[in-house]
């Protein structure tokens, strides 16, 4: 498989060729796609819309020299209010007091910098070690339900064939009404074929069909949608181990297996929960956190990076096909602590 | 892992309990205990601020300060300050005298506003009233699709178009009025509260008046809720909320954020993906659940639109008496597999921390294992395990491809559970199954 993080221009004149005429997007951009424009822009515009400012607040804070408790709670509350967790958070607060001590910060302001440093280095955020590989790959894409896994199918399949890829997608929601649809929706938009059932079919039956298609067709990258479930379901959980099951007998070795995680950062707490569970049932290779473009900081990957150590390997950053970006830890720290809405209610 | 919120309460206050009489500098420790329970339960961090002050200028009055039992009347405190925030009562919406009632839900992308349309419609339209599903969501791909499947699965009719949203919702409700529908309910596709542009789009739906206007929202929301629940009430304006996803082991937090927030009243709550798994919201249950007093309303909710009534009637009666056998022990088991995983079932009774129940993992096998032992006995053996010896015992744990052990298990909880029944008398099983209470209610007005 051929990389797509590389920015050599071939790439994205391909990218700009590519059929996009359906492409539903929320903020029509007027500029020329410039290849430099990061869709983390869009992630930080999306924040900045937001009538209060964080970061105004934050310096203002981290302005007064002082640091004393009430500006320790400060830091706090804009880590929790971004979800980032009770325990993560006063982990956090307790290297930076630390840190303070033994390096002499006497500056309010150093702690900027420092709060940054200490918030992205919890974070492994590594897209390339998932998407960089010479072989042939099968994505098998989790999570709970309206996450936004069938549209970061579509959007990896996107990059994927972009970058000149032969991509084929299976239809393993099986269960939610129009899920199948969806799906091929996003395939003829795409360009892609995509290898469905029946509603109701056995989704690991999807499976098998979809890998022995991959194998005749000699596709490069596979991509398989689920239904969504809750964690709590042991059922639905059992049915996802089968399918990975399946999946490993089936690829026989033909492509490399990565399960990726669908998580929205809208969640709160439960995200954790969630990691655990699909994790315990189905290897997590690699998490997608979806939906950053709202004002949701997405925090709960920290306590998740904190207690797990899975790799964030994409954001989502919008209902369109090309929404999608490799994660960026001290982007996205900067985001986290830096923009962000605080309003008074 | 996080503690819930209602450990952290009972240890908080067992604490408490140790001193007697509370001081303020007890509270201050119980109140710290409190805030961080909440916030872990997704509470925005604001909406504790406030909570815990109002809770300990409570406590502080002299309803607790002089009461030999501060640890309860601080819980009864909580309960109750929790309890008002969340609305106090159930508020489940009522039809408009002059048909038809117009409903228009709106929320974030994937909180569940398709399939909670969707069980709308089937409730009304299971109450006899014709009922319809306009499909307003041009957004997602093979949303409009979705409403038809569901329409045609669960009986309700979809109503659709090609134009712009606004446009279809109203061409929609002409539809209905023309077709003397009683209930109309638009579905929106799902945007952020941030998008200008899709939030005057609602603006302008909202222009054709509906009855209600419904936010539904994951109960898996973190500390935004707050956020989004202000910009949808400013922006469209809110006559309640709808809690999806409670199926799911998210403490909930965004309920007790948003209600504070918004002032609106939370009307339902939606855990599952079937039809009827739409419940009006209970404030009280919630607050109890929150602390960890277990749903036992909602267990018994369930086992009532769950059971065979008859069924368990018959059971109960000869449970009572002395023929109570394994086979009728057997049926009992598959009753209450019916009413969903063991771990959720277990989670709504009193006392029974939410994570607990988990790490527990419940084995839902063990029910398969029980009905293939009971069918490898004899009608002999079912009627009295007591003539079971080694060589009928190894028969049939190999007839039933399970161990002796597992056989053993069996006729030890058999018996255990017909010694409970005889010592729990008539009295309180006929009190539990009998008239009212038990076998009626479910979502209803
Ligand atoms: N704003 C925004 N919306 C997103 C993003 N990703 C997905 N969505 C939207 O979220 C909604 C749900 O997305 P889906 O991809 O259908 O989610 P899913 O996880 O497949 O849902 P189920 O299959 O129903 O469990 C859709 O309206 C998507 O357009 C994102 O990064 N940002
Ligand atoms: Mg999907």
């Amino acid at each position: 498989m051929r990389k797509w993080f590389g920015k050599s221009s071939d790439e994205s004149s391909t990218e700009e060729q590519a059929p996009q005429d359906e492409v539903v997007s929320i903020e029509p951009d007027p500029e020329p796609q410039e290849e430099t424009r990061s869709v983390w822009d869009k992630f930080r515009t999306g924040l900045s819309k937001s009538r209060d400012n964080l970061r105004e607040q934050l310096t203002e804070t981290f302005r007064r020299s002082e640091i004393d408790e009430d500006l320790w709670e400060e830091v706090e509350e804009a880590l929790i209010g971004a979800d980032v967790g009770v325990e993560s958070t006063m982990d956090i607060t307790a290297h930076l007091r630390k840190a303070v001590k033994t390096e002499g910060i006497k500056d309010a302001s150093d702690l900027w910098d420092l709060l940054g440093q200490e918030v992205s280095r919890r974070i492994s955020g590594s897209a390339t070690e998932i998407l960089n590989q010479e072989g042939k790959v099968f994505y098998l894409v989790v999570g709970v339900n309206g996450t936004g896994k069938t549209t970061s199918v579509a959007k990896i399949a996107r990059k994927l064939s972009l970058s000149g890829n032969k991509v084929l997608l299976a239809a393993g929601d099986t269960y939610r009404a129009a899920a199948i649809e969806q799906l091929k929706i996003w395939g003829e938009r795409l360009g892609v074929d995509v290898i469905a059932h029946q509603r109701d079919a056995n989704p690991s039956a999807v499976l098998f069909d979809a890998i022995a298609a991959a194998k005749a067709r000699e596709v490069d990258t596979l991509i398989a949608d689920t239904s969504g479930r809750l964690h709590t379901y042991e059922n639905l959980m059992g049915e996802l181990e089968k399918m990975r099951r399946v999946a490993e007998r089936e690829l026989d070795g033909y492509a490399d297996l990565k399960v990726l995680l669908v998580i929205d950062a809208t969640t709160g707490q439960n995200g954790l929960i969630q990691a655990k569970q699909f994790a315990a049932a189905v290897e997590v290779d690699a998490i997608i956190l979806t939906k950053l473009d709202g004002t949701a900081k997405g925090g709960i990957v920290i306590s998740i990076c904190d207690q797990m150590d899975i790799p964030i390997a994409f954001t989502g950053v919008g209902e369109g096909m090309d929404d999608l970006e490799p994660f960026d830890p001290a982007l996205f720290a900067e985001a986290l602590i830096g923009v962000g809405n605080h309003d008074d209610f | 892992m996080f503690e819930i919120l209602s450990d952290r309460l009972q240890q908080t206050f067992k604490r408490l309990k140790g001193h007697g009489k509370v001081t303020e500098a007890h509270l201050d420790e119980a109140m710290k205990e409190l805030r961080l329970a909440l916030l872990e339960a997704d509470v925005n961090f604001k909406v504790v601020k406030q909570f815990t002050s109002k809770v300990k200028e409570r406590a502080l009055g002299a309803e607790v300060m002089k009461s030999l039992t501060p640890a309860q009347q601080i819980i009864k405190v909580v309960r109750e300050e929790l309890e008002a925030l969340m609305g106090g009562q159930a508020a489940p919406l009522s039809l408009s005298p002059s048909p038809p009632t117009v409903m228009m839900v709106v929320g974030l992308q994937g909180a569940g506003k398709t399939t909670t349309c969707a069980k709308l419609a089937a409730h009304y339209k299971k109450q006899g009233k014709r009922t319809s599903v306009i499909a307003a969501d041009m957004q997602r791909p093979a949303a409009v699709e979705q409403l038809k499947q569901l329409g045609s699965d669960w009986d309700f009719e979809v109503y659709s178009g090609s134009e712009d949203p606004v446009t279809i919702a109203k061409n929609g409700l002409e539809h209905a009025k023309s077709h003397g529908h009683a209930v109309v309910i638009i579905d929106t596709a799902g945007r952020l509260h941030i998008d200008d542009e899709l939030m005057s789009e609602l603006e302008n739906m909202r222009a054709l008046k509906p009855h209600h206007v419904l936010l539904v929202v994951d109960a898996m929301t973190g500390q935004e809720s707050v956020n989004l629940a202000v910009a949808f009430d400013e922006r469209v304006g809110l006559d309640g909320v709808i809690l999806t996803k409670m199926d799911g082991d998210a403490r909930g937090g965004a309920a007790l954020s948003i209600a504070q927030v918004t002032g609106k009243p939370i009307r339902y709550v939606s855990a599952g993906e079937k039809p009827d798994s739409l419940d009006i919201f209970h404030p009280d249950r919630m607050a109890q659940r929150i602390l960890g007093m277990g749903d036992v309303l909602s267990l018994i909710e369930r086992a009532e639109d769950t059971l065979e009534k008859d069924k368990m009637e018959e059971q109960a009666k000869k449970m009572l008496s002395a023929d109570f056998d394994l086979s009728d022990f057997l049926i009992q088991m598959e009753q209450v597999k019916k009413l969903g995983p063991l771990s959720s079932i277990l989670e709504m009774l009193p006392g029974m921390p939410a994570g607990a129940a988990k790490n527990m993992k419940v084995d839902d096998n063990a029910v398969a294992r029980m009905e293939a032992i009971v069918l490898s006995m004899t009608p002999g053996e079912r009627r009295e395990p007591g003539i079971l010896n080694g060589s009928r015992k190894a028969r049939i744990a190999a007839g039933s491809g399970t161990t002796i052990h597992d056989l053993n298990q069996l006729i030890k909880n058999f018996n255990q559970s017909k010694k409970m029944m005889k010592q729990m008398g008539g009295k309180q099983m006929k009190k539990m199954l009998g008239g009212k209470g038990l076998f009626n209610g479910g979502f209803g007005e």
